[in-house]
This record gives structure tokens, sequence and C-alpha cells, in this order.
């Protein structure tokens, strides 16, 4: 599973980093960014499904 | 007559977000709009406007800006006469912004609610709610409302900004004038301008006495490509904080107390799950979204079949949104462990709330600390709790026996 984020449609909600926080965090003005590079560890995939699926912006892609 | 004292005849072309009934409790006329022919619904009252009430189309709207826009944001018109002296133009940016402007009015004030800038606001704010509850503590009964919710935003903001902490009174009538008694044209209007008044002088103060650490000074010494951003900026943004960072935040803290004192299942879920706060949190801000903005139509075009003119009024009513079947299972349960929750409480778009992050910590600290010392309350008389509603929704009289 990779994750890419469409930085021009996140407005900063955070609701991938409440519900994935060891992928998603916060840049300086609070808008989304990814925390790690690379495939996202299985152990995480349900976290980054949930991440995707609350972000009112549909700004998170999910390819696996 | 005024506007309000007529029968509603039917919700979708004569609906009044100001009808006692629809204050107290507006879930089911949302409902009954959004479940109809015509799920954006029209009224002539209180000057006109639009309601979407379908998650998508209210999310719709906020993405297009252009056509509709922040000129004003407010569900009523501006009060006649409101217009003058040297600072009367002054606005709410961002806010009320629209691009280009937009963009660095709201780049400008967004580290400072960046999750990380605001958590050193969680130990005061805890240290708050706990001074709060001292003083009902040993009595037994309390009003959530007004003796604890209240009184929380208003002091961080007041923090936040460096303005002395005794003028509480005086904040929160000025931010009810603008928010809360809108067919009230000569207390909307002496809100305004005392804000702007209030501001201008502790601008000069800070002229005078240079201070530190506070986000009057950090807005004044603020600069865009080289240049000091314009007094009207600073004056607007303060008054954005104070207006948009007090109402609405004590108004969803007000709201979940009052849900917490008649589910006793989900304050033990809480206690036994601690994990659970931050989507429980988001849960019931979906539930219980105090906000709803305005867009003014930018030029004649047609939307889902309505015929919209220039200058319309559209209520961006995020809290039906918030219900819409189409988008939340079973939209009028509180799951606190709900999986797909892309509510829009803060709002979508590029004016999505900048304060969400503040607002966010508030309201978890505010029910932690409550629930960690009053873990066991009820409502006294559910008949007796008031509500505020039009543009914020939330409690305002809330008395809890424990």
């Amino acid at each position: 599973m990779r994750v890419s984020l469409d930085y021009d449609s996140c407005q900063g909600h955070q609701m991938c980093a409440i519900a994935a926080p060891e992928v998603f965090g916060s840049d300086e003005i609070g808008n989304a960014k990814i925390l790690i590079s690379g495939d996202v560890p299985e152990a995480l995939h349900a976290k980054v499904r949930r991440a995707e699926s609350n972000c009112p912006e549909r700004a998170i892609t999910i390819t696996e | 007559m005024t506007d309000t004292q007529k029968p509603v005849k039917d919700m979708t072309t004569d609906y009044d977000i100001f009808d006692p009934e629809f204050v107290k409790n507006p879930y089911p006329g949302y409902s009954e709009i959004r479940e109809s022919q015509c799920p954006i619904a029209h009224t002539d009252r209180h000057k006109g406007s639009w309601l979407p009430t379908r998650y998508d189309d209210v999310v719709a709207i906020a993405q297009e800006y252009e056509t509709f826009t922040s000129r004003q944001i407010l569900v009523m018109p501006p009060a006649e006469g409101r217009v003058e002296g040297p600072y009367a133009a002054v606005g709410a940016p961002p806010i009320t912004s629209d691009p280009p402007d937009h963009h660095w009015h709201r780049r400008l004030i967004l580290p400072v609610f960046a999750p990380q800038a605001v958590a050193k606001y969680e130990t005061s704010t805890r240290n708050l709610c706990n001074a709060l509850i001292d003083e009902f503590i040993d009595k037994g009964t309390a009003d959530a409302a007004a003796d604890y919710a209240q009184h929380i935003p208003v002091r961080v903001i007041a923090t936040m900004l460096g303005v002395p902490l005794e003028m509480e009174p005086e904040f929160t009538d000025w931010v009810r004038g603008v928010l809360e008694n809108m067919t009230d044209d000569e207390w909307r209007m002496r809100s305004f301008r005392s804000i702007v008044e209030f501001f201008l002088g502790q601008v000069e103060d800070r002229k005078k006495n240079p201070r530190e650490n506070d986000l009057i000074t950090d807005l004044m010494n603020a600069e865009v490509e080289g240049k000091k951003v314009p007094i009207e900026y600073v004056l607007g943004v303060c008054q954005l904080m104070l207006v948009a960072g007090i109402d609405t935040t004590w108004s969803a803290i007000g709201s979940c107390m009052w849900h917490m004192a008649q589910h006793p299942e989900h304050r033990k879920q809480l206690r036994e799950n601690p994990d659970l706060w931050p989507t429980a949190i988001e849960e019931l801000l979906r539930v219980y979204a105090p906000v709803t903005m305005a867009r003014i139509v930018d030029h004649d075009i047609e939307f889902q079949g309505c015929p919209m003119k220039a200058g319309d009024r559209v209520l961006m009513a995020f809290p039906a949104a918030n219900r819409d079947p189409r988008q939340f299972e079973n939209p009028d349960e509180v799951i606190l462990d709900r999986e797909n929750n892309r509510h829009v409480a803060f709002g979508s778009g590029i004016h999505r709330c900048a304060g969400s992050n503040l607002a966010r910590l508030e309201l978890r600290v505010a029910l932690q600390t409550w629930l960690a010392r009053i873990p066991e309350f009820e409502l006294v008389d559910p008949s007796s709790v008031t509500w505020a509603g039009g543009q914020v929704h939330g409690p305002r009289k809330c008395m809890v026996k424990f």
C-alpha cells in the first residue's frame, strides 16, 4: 500500500492525523503531511483506510 | 408582525431559522427539507435566503468560492446604517475575504492554530476548567452552559490575544450582540462598534507600550512582501478571533455537556476506553456542529434547479449536512467510534475554520475535566434547557445535578 496527498485540496481538517497519527502529521500551517516514505506497513493499513474515508476534502489517495 | 411571528406554512418555501421551535431543535426541520422534493429550500423571511440541506450540495457550494462568495458570512444582512467612521469597513479576515487577498489573510494566522502550536494551551485550559468546577462542585448543581461552557473559550481567546480577562462579560455581551441577536439592529451595531473601538485602543496602547508574546502584537509586526500589514487587517483578525472563537466553541461544549448529561453509556464508554477520545470528539462535532455560515451569490446561476440571483444569501447549514443519511449511516445517532466521518462541522474548502485545532482542544479538555471530577450527572429538567440558534446553535441554560 502506498498513500499520496493532494496538497492543493488539503485544508487542514487534520482528520487523517486523528485516524492515523503514525502516517499523517501537521505542517507549519496545520495542513497534512505524510510522515513515512514508501510502502505503508501492513499493521497501519486499516488506519490509513480510515484516514482516507474521514478526509472531508477527499485529498488522500491509496494505491494497492 | 415581525418575520418570526407568522406561522411557518411550508419548510421548503417559508422556513424561519429564528422560529423558537427550530432554534431549540433544528434537526427535524432540516430532515423535512432534505427528504423533500426541494432539498435546497428558500424563504422570503429575514430578507430572504436559500438553505441547502444535503451534504453534497453544501460541500459543492463551499468549494465554489468564486460563485458563492464570502463578502458577507452572517445569516442575516448587516444592520442598516452600520458603515460609519474610519474603521467601519473592517471585516473579519480571512473568513470575509475572497481570493486573492484571502491567501495571505489566511496564511498569516494559520501557524498560530496548527495542532503543535495550540498544544501549549492544554494545561492552562485544564486549570481554567478545574477552577470553574471548584466554584460549584460542592453545590451538587450547576448550569453546564452558563457556569461552565460559556467561560472557557472567551478566557482562552483573551489570553491568546493578550487582552484583560476581567473584560470577559463585555466580550461575551458583544459577541452575543453580533451572533445571537440579529433581529436587534441597535445591539448589533453597538457590538460591532465596541469590538473595533476596543481593539483600536489595544493597538494604540501597544504602540506606546510595546509588548511581547501576544497575538495582537504579532499581527501588528506581521509583514507581507516586506510591508507591515494594514491596520484594518489587524483589527479584522482580532474581531474574527473574538466573534468566531467564543460563541461557537462554547456552544459546542454546551451541546456536548447536554448530551453527556443524558447518556451515561457514553460517559462509561469514554471512562473505560480513553483511546476513544479523538474519534469521539469528531463524532460529537458532527452531531452537534454549532455553526451555520452564509455565502453571497456572485452572479445569476441555476444551482440544482434553483434560480439563484446575484446578491442572494445562501445559508451553509453544516449541521444539516452532517446529518444527511446519504453520507452518514444512522446520522442522528451518536456513535463514538464511528468509522467513516467526513464531517464538515468546521466547513469545507478554502474558508474552513482556521481555529479548529484550538476548538477541538478546548472541547476535549472541557469534557475530560468535567467527567473526571463529576462522572455522574443528569439534567435537572430537560424542558428548562434554553437554546440559541440561527448562526450558532447551542444551549444557553442547562441546569444539571450531581
